[in-house]
């Protein structure tokens, strides 16, 4: 009697199908992956190509696409400049206050976009305190060297103080807010923060056994990473730099609040697809967004080539 | 001459109170005990790795207690050999060299030497990339070798070979000791190997260190018993030697 039930039983698994399973979660991936391909068909097709060449015979896009390279290669630079030392340190020591700088390290990342961009702006236009004996100090060594005086005169902001040492340096002022530094700020901010993340998991993943075999090979500290550690992390540094040039690419938040969108001074490609779109030119829209998709399908291939798809892009 | 007195370090909540021994100069010793008895511990706080709490470290009459790894003149093989992928087979063994800024005709011949003595010759111009864990090993050693240090310390270096590459292994540390007289400690679970390289052999039970008279395997069940171990350890030590 009970061997007959399990036999049932077992009947009863038999004939069961995973089809039913299988069906559910390929119609809903395929679902996903077609509207991705269907969203990028679309842009490609909306305009003909001649379209899209006059719209790069303008200045203004050529303008944006400039920038926006050089925006993004320079904001990629420091942040791995600055990604190496901050993921090395997290990924190696421990200290006290680590959890609060680790959650600090990740504001940037969960914070909105266009609340980063206004906390720049806020803080460049925080004012300066006037200190008698800073200024005294400034205007010394400003007349000593450059023949001309500045000092934190009332109400000036940090922006403007940036801009009155820059015109004593090279002889014309700029500052940071709504010029080009403000772009690379921007775009720092966010890509960092990213950057930072992959570079600790690297140094992570690395370990610590090839740095203490360095040491006891006659190394110091900074002789085994630059010797042995910093070489084995080639990968997590291209997985950085790329992801970093990404997200600055596509940054377009804080660049709108803290640099604002003007016409062939800070405009970069997400501000020019704005822009366009603003004014109803659809196919400079499109043009200036194509060249972004392509960005993206390359820094994609990029990635999958070197085998990056724990990097987080 | 390794000389620990009265250790005292803590990693984590794992700690290891007054650790004593010592190992005379040009002595081949042998630390034997379970996996995480704290023998690795050991080896990283002579080689400068972990921080000491109390206690002092004596490497050839020179106190190292909080000395750096690289002032302490040290051969450290890790138990996975841990070569730099990034370099040549050439270049690891030359690493410890470089830094010590030899000419490039003396970095040349030393690396020749070491390879030749550790059967490596054919493979010092490719990467560590798909070497065999025997091959590792010995250029493992050769990079801690390089400099000649006065003291070698070996960390499991046999465990994650296979057997016939284990006995090869065995006879090229026990040739390569004889002929550099370098002083070595080198830490294992294994009660074969420790017979066959140690001419001084520790173990440590319980977060104490005992010395073991050196005789033969056969008898080493019975000397465990005399220094007052627990039955169940010496009943493991006999099955684990009975397999081997």
């Amino acid at each position: 009697m009970t061997e007959q039930t399990t036999e049932e039983h077992a009947n009863a698994l038999k004939s069961r199908s995973d089809f039913p399973f299988y069906t559910i979660f390929i119609v809903i991936s395929a679902i996903y992956v077609l509207l991705i391909v269907s969203m990028l068909a679309a842009e490609t097709t909306y305009t003909t190509p001649d379209h899209i060449w006059g719209s790069f015979a303008k200045p203004e896009i050529r303008y944006a696409i400039w920038l926006s390279l050089v925006s993004c290669a320079i904001t990629t630079v420091l942040s791995l400049w600055v990604s190496v030392p901050i993921g090395y340190l997290m990924s190696r020591h421990d200290f006290r206050g680590k959890t609060l700088i680790d959650a600090i390290l990740d504001i940037p990342i969960v914070l909105p976009p266009l609340v980063i961009g206004l906390c720049l702006l806020i803080m460049f236009q925080v004012e300066v305190p006037q200190i008698e004996w800073v200024n005294n100090m400034l205007k010394s060594i400003s007349g000593a060297l450059f023949g001309k005086e500045i000092f934190v005169a009332k109400g000036d902001s940090v922006d403007d103080m940036i801009r009155k040492t820059t015109g004593l340096l090279f002889g014309r002022p700029f500052g940071v807010t709504y010029e080009i530094p403000s772009v690379i700020l921007a775009q720092f901010m966010v890509a960092c923060a990213f950057a930072v993340r992959t570079m600790r998991v690297t140094f992570d993943q690395i370990g610590t056994r090839y740095e203490q075999v360095a040491l006891t090979l006659g190394c110091n500290r900074g002789q085994a990473f630059w010797r042995v550690v910093f070489p084995q992390a080639y990968r997590g540094l291209l997985a950085a730099g790329t992801l970093a040039w990404a997200r600055s690419l596509g940054e377009f938040g804080p660049i709108l609040i803290f640099s604002g969108a003007t016409r062939m001074k800070t405009e970069v490609l997400p501000t020019t697809v704005f822009l366009e779109l603003t004014v109803g030119n659809i196919e400079g829209a499109v043009a200036a967004s194509l060249i972004m998709v392509v960005s993206a399908l390359v820094v994609l291939i990029i990635a999958r080539m070197f085998g990056l798809t724990r990097a987080g892009i | 001459m390794i000389s620990v007195n009265k250790l005292c370090v803590q990693v984590g909540n794992f700690k290891l109170n007054e650790i004593s021994f010592e190992v005379p100069e040009g002595h081949y010793a042998v630390l034997m005990g379970k996996t995480g008895s704290g023998k690795t511990t050991i080896l990283e706080t002579i080689c400068g790795l972990k921080k000491v709490l109390s206690g002092t470290i004596h490497l050839n009459g020179k106190l190292v207690t909080h000395a750096k790894p690289a002032e302490r003149e040290i051969g450290y093989v890790p138990q996975d050999g841990v070569l730099f992928h990034t370099m040549t087979v050439r270049d690891n063994l030359a690493f410890a060299l470089e830094l010590r800024k030899w000419n490039k005709k003396q970095i040349d011949d030393r690396v020749e030497e070491l390879a030749s003595l550790l059967g490596i010759a054919d493979l010092l111009d490719r990467t560590p990339f798909g070497l065999s864990g025997g091959e590792t090993q010995r250029i493992s050693l050769g990079r801690a070798l390089a400099a000649k240090p006065a003291i070698l310390c070996l960390d499991e270096p046999l465990s994650a070979l296979d057997e016939g590459t284990r006995d090869e292994m065995c006879s090229l540390l026990s040739d390569v000791q004889r002929l550099t007289r370098v002083t070595t400690l080198h830490i294992t679970h294994n009660v074969s190997e420790s017979d066959r390289l140690g001419d001084i052999k520790f173990q440590i039970v319980e977060g104490v260190v005992q010395r073991l008279p050196s005789k033969t395997a056969g008898e080493l069940s019975d000397l465990t018993g005399q220094v007052g171990q627990e039955p169940r350890l010496n009943a493991e030590k006999s099955a684990k030697m009975k397999a081997e």
